[in-house]
């Protein structure tokens, strides 16, 4: 890709498809204000994702929605340009994130949502040769081969509501490790090693090599930014690029800023007015049985880190309740090198960012567990009564329920707050820093009233 | 021949009167002590050292036998019938304290089982099975290293062109000590490297832990040149499942207790994956290990199970999942959907309900106590059936209702009205497995499985808390497996000792050597096999390929 200062040029890139696969920066020439416009625009998009997934959107509404973004922000005056404005997009972010761990991480999850959904609007043709763009040569199952498992097929498509399509169903055989969101959800029948893909999973095999490349290539993407283009540009691009980054970041709640401090004398009736449920409820745990698993501590641990619990403290902290059950010394000797490390004392000593609502509903609580989102984590009975103590009741509690039922946990966290606080929280519930600061601010107003 | 050595107590003996005497001694315990003994006679122990290649320093190769009379314990009945030389078969129980160069340790000897915990009156307690001296002993002549350093180097250590010599020195080990430090990323460049630190550090546990791109030891080295070349490239698939994790279904033991009634869970778990791991993900050197106290691990060693990524584990372990609640959430396992998957299919007929209908339900007493049939009443969806089998079986309580066994029958109940034809709700119907599965189906500790560098236990461990070595497993076999008899350290030391000497080869001088054996030709030998094959397949297809592109 060639960016040229001001002319009008562009060459259009020969392209077969209106979905690319991104695999080499094509040979473009990109007026400068272009380069910068068509990235704020796609950077709207990959946004708009985020904050949908972080609010729990279903598959159907996901659809939707990058649609309807994708529509919004992509367009161009001169509808021969739509594709060329995906591309440079698309090149412009990986140069913009590819520089941290944290960005590449967030912009390849939202790449990889999009081109799942804008995958799923291609008709059948188009998905085949996608495929053979990505050298999916796989093999297609046999009749023989077929008829042999079609007992099993049919059980695995009736398990997850498909009946089995008749005779024209095209099944792949792929080994099981290309096709991993499809083992872990049972969604493919299994033999020896080989996973029985239907086409109409076949999204499925593509999102990952999609991911797969896009990933290595934002590491190479790094490397050639550091050695050269950030030097050579940086008259030119890096001044552009390091802007966008940092309008996306964010709040970032690794470090404490609006409350500097929390004490351990205070940290109960904080934990009492502030803290959200999932906190709440880890942090009573750990009060009631002195223990708490390893992801209940690291979630706990880590909010309290932003919360303002000093290193110091947090120690002293841990220390009380876990020597009662296991005494100090196994306390000093097994725990508290994971809590000096969540403080970047020990190990690779980077501080570790407390965890936000999306990473908190996706984790996977098992028995004796007490982390994750109690809004998705809990019975709903058990769900009733934790909302019960916290003071929610009556026709707040039915609306949580019902944000619950409908899998919009975040939702239904901000609607307790809401009920809380007797304040609305018009931005949503997307951490549980924010919910704790938010909570605060607040608070601390209500105090200067009365005071 | 196994020649016996008379010796007195407190007598120092050098070892080479040991090893030409075979390593037997015959303590006759005189008068020297009448303040703690009693005065008739002489009575005998018996001591036997086994190697002396143990002794940290050669030259200090002596023994200082003393008796030790156990704190609050009656001394061992003595026999006058039994004259000197007389040992063998001896059921006298007798204790010495045996010093040996800078190492003390304290036997127990005597082939009563009188399994109980003494304390000895200098020093720290002697527990049945374990104890840091018996440990040493048993790194010093039973643990089975060589097996261990073949297992890890994958073929690496052989002669073939592909053979990587990095790849066993990449490997992390960490020990956990005596006195609870924690060694970790321990690396070793061969198999007399990894044996003399074990033997030297004398682990109370050793850990096993990926391959890294580097050697784990000089990490920091790599850390300081900036890139982070010091990562995890290749880690055996593992499962760990542990029994405490069960504590809601059984109610024979809890925490860390097993018993007869419950193990067949942990067999149920075995026979569960073991297959699926084979059938499915096609699988083939698979090695099942008891934990040692009150679980299992597996170990999935085939080439393509070792280079899984995170994610790829996480789907595989993700496979197995049906348990998907935590202690906040009562239902435990929710079977959705028109059918079940192929595996859960297989699963359920093939052996949860067998060992549910025919071993737990009786065993754990599920139906036949008010407070724990409600639990699994609380499982039906329909609460009109739910009500009847309550006030049915609460009336029924005292009446015995026929030979058969009460929960058995109220299991037929429950089936009969939750299955009848009139039932047209699939989830009520649906019921009958989900509580088959939420009382049987294998629960993993998840984590363990989804990340590279997680550690886990080496086999042939031994669990300092009950001293049991961690075997190996046989799954094809694991209805036979009781924990209870698995081997504890001062057992396999005491069969050393009462073993023939002339046997050369020390681990079939003990029950481990059953275990070893397996572990070598059913799990190593095959698993070595394919190793090769597949280095020598993936060597040549290089070859082919540089070849080709010369022809260029
Ligand atoms: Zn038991």
């Amino acid at each position: 890709m060639e960016i040229i200062g001001s002319n009008k040029k562009i060459v259009t890139a020969d392209t077969t498809s209106s979905l690319s696969l991104y695999r080499s920066a094509p040979a473009l020439e990109v007026r400068l204000d272009d380069f910068e416009l068509f990235a704020i625009d796609r950077l709207r998009v990959l946004k708009g994702i985020s904050d949908a997934l972080s609010r729990g959107r279903k598959p159907e509404e996901m659809k939707k929605l990058v649609d309807e973004l994708w529509r919004v922000n992509m367009k161009h005056r001169n509808p021969s340009e739509v594709i060329n404005k995906d591309i440079i997009s698309h090149f412009v972010l990986r140069l913009v994130y590819c520089r941290t761990d944290d960005l590449r991480k967030w912009f390849l999850s939202m790449e990889t949502t999009l081109f799942r959904y804008r995958f799923r609007l291609e008709n059948a043709d188009a998905q085949r040769m996608l495929m053979s763009e990505f050298n999916l040569s796989y093999k297609v199952l046999s009749n023989a081969e077929l008829e042999s498992v079609k007992g099993k097929l049919s059980q695995v498509a009736s398990s997850i509501g498909q009946p089995l399509g008749t005779s024209d169903t095209i099944f792949f055989k792929v080994p099981f490790e290309e096709v991993p969101e499809l083992v872990a959800s049972r969604r493919v029948f299994l033999l020896k090693g080989y996973a029985y893909v239907a086409m109409n999973q076949v999204v499925s095999l593509v999102v990952t090599q999609f991911r797969s490349h896009l990933s290595k290539a934002l590491v190479l993407t790094n490397r050639k930014w550091t050695s050269t283009i950030q030097e050579q540009e940086k008259g030119r691009l890096t001044p552009i690029v390091e802007a966008l980054s940092t309008m996306y970041l964010g709040p970032d709640y690794s470090q404490p800023k609006e409350f500097a401090e929390i004490s351990i004398k205070d940290i109960d009736q904080v934990a009492n007015s502030s803290f959200p449920l999932c906190m709440h409820h880890l942090f009573g745990k750990l009060r009631e049985d002195h223990h708490l698993k390893h992801g209940g501590r690291m979630q706990l641990g880590l909010f309290l880190k932003g919360v303002g619990l000093k290193l110091d403290d947090a120690l002293a902290f841990w220390k009380a309740e876990f020597s009662q059950k296991v005494g100090s010394e196994r306390f000093d000797k097994e725990y508290a090198y994971s809590i000096r490390h969540n403080y970047g004392k020990e190990g690779k000593r980077t501080d570790y960012t407390p965890y936000s609502c999306q990473k908190i509903i996706a984790s996977t609580p098992s028995v004796g567990d007490h982390h994750g989102c109690p809004y998705r984590h809990f019975s709903e009975e058990n769900l009733r009564a934790a909302l019960g103590k916290m003071g929610v009741g009556g026709r707040s509690m039915d609306e949580v329920l019902d944000k619950v039922r409908n899998k919009h946990y975040q939702l239904a966290c901000t609607l307790t707050f809401e009920a809380i606080h007797a304040s609305s929280c018009d931005t949503g519930i997307n951490h549980p820093n924010q919910y704790f600061s938010e909570s605060q601010k607040i608070l601390q107003s209500k105090n200067h009233m009365t005071t | 021949m196994n020649e016996n050595l008379l010796v007195d107590l407190n007598d120092v003996i050098s070892f080479d009167a040991l090893q030409s005497h075979n390593k037997n001694i015959i303590v006759a315990q005189g008068d020297k002590r009448s303040d703690s003994r009693p005065a008739e006679g002489s009575r005998l122990g018996r001591a036997s050292i086994g190697n002396p290649n143990l002794s940290p320093n050669p030259t200090q190769s002596q023994l200082v036998l003393t008796y030790l009379p156990p704190k609050g314990l009656p001394f061992p009945p003595f026999s006058p019938k039994r004259a000197k030389g007389q040992v063998a078969g001896s059921s006298n129980l007798s204790f010495f304290r045996v010093e040996f160069g800078n190492m003390t340790k304290k036997e127990e000897f005597g082939d009563g089982r009188d399994d109980m915990l003494i304390d000895g009156d200098h020093g720290k307690s002697i527990t049945d099975g374990f104890s840091p001296e018996y440990l040493k002993a048993y790194y010093g002549m039973l643990f089975p290293h060589a097996e261990i350093f073949k297992w890890m180097s994958y073929g690496h250590d052989g002669k073939h062109p592909a053979c990587d010599h990095s790849y066993f020195g990449r490997r992390e080990f960490s020990f956990t000590l005596d006195n609870d430090i924690y060694l970790r990323f321990q690396s070793f460049n061969n198999a007399a490297e990894l044996e003399n630190s074990i033997k030297e550090k004398c682990p109370f546990k050793i850990d096993i832990g990926p391959v890294y791109s580097v050697d784990p030891a000089k990490r920091h080295a790599y850390a300081q040149a900036g890139d982070n070349v010091f990562t995890p490239v290749e880690r055996e698939l593992i499962f760990d499942i542990d029994m405490s994790d069960y504590d809601d279904v059984r109610y024979c033991c809890s925490g860390a207790d097993v018993c007869i009634d419950c193990w067949p869970l942990m067999t149920i778990a075995i026979k569960v994956m073991d297959t699926a791991l084979r059938d499915d993900f096609g699988f083939n050197h698979i090695l099942w290990v008891y934990s040692g106290r009150r679980g299992v691990h597996c170990w999935v060693c085939d080439g393509r199970a070792r280079r899984l990524t995170n994610e790829q584990r996480a789907a595989v372990a993700d496979y197995f999942r049906v348990y998907k609640g935590n202690d906040n959430s009562n239902k435990m396992v929710s079977l959705i959907g028109p059918a079940l998957h192929p595996l859960l299919i297989r699963s359920y007929a093939d052996v949860l309900r067998g060992f549910f209908e025919e071993k737990l339900l009786c065993s754990q007493k599920l139906l036949s106590i008010e407070e724990r049939f409600q639990k699994i009443l609380d499982l039906i969806p329909d609460e009109d059936i739910a009500a009847e089998l309550q006030s049915r079986w609460q009336e029924n309580r005292r009446s015995s209702i026929s030979k058969e066994d009460v929960n058995a029958v109220r299991w037929e109940q429950l089936k009969h009205l939750v299955q009848s034809p009139k039932q047209k709700a699939l989830g009520v119907r649906r019921c009958v497995e989900e509580i088959v599965f939420s009382y049987t189906y294998p629960r993993l500790d998840m984590e363990v499985s989804k990340h590279m560098n997680h550690l886990l236990k080496a086999p042939f461990c031994v669990h300092p808390k009950t001293g049991r070595v961690c075997i190996p497993i046989d799954p094809e076999h694991c209805d036979d497996f009781d924990p209870t008899a698995v081997p504890t350290l001062s057992e396999l030391l005491e069969e050393l000792n009462s073993s023939r000497a002339d046997v050369n080869d020390e681990f079939n001088r003990t029950s481990l050597g059953r275990s070893v054996k397996f572990f070598r030709t059913s799990f190593l030998e095959p698993l070595l096999k394919s190793c090769k094959e597949e280095m020598e397949s993936t060597y040549n297809a290089k070859l082919q390929q540089s070849k080709n592109s010369l022809s260029w």
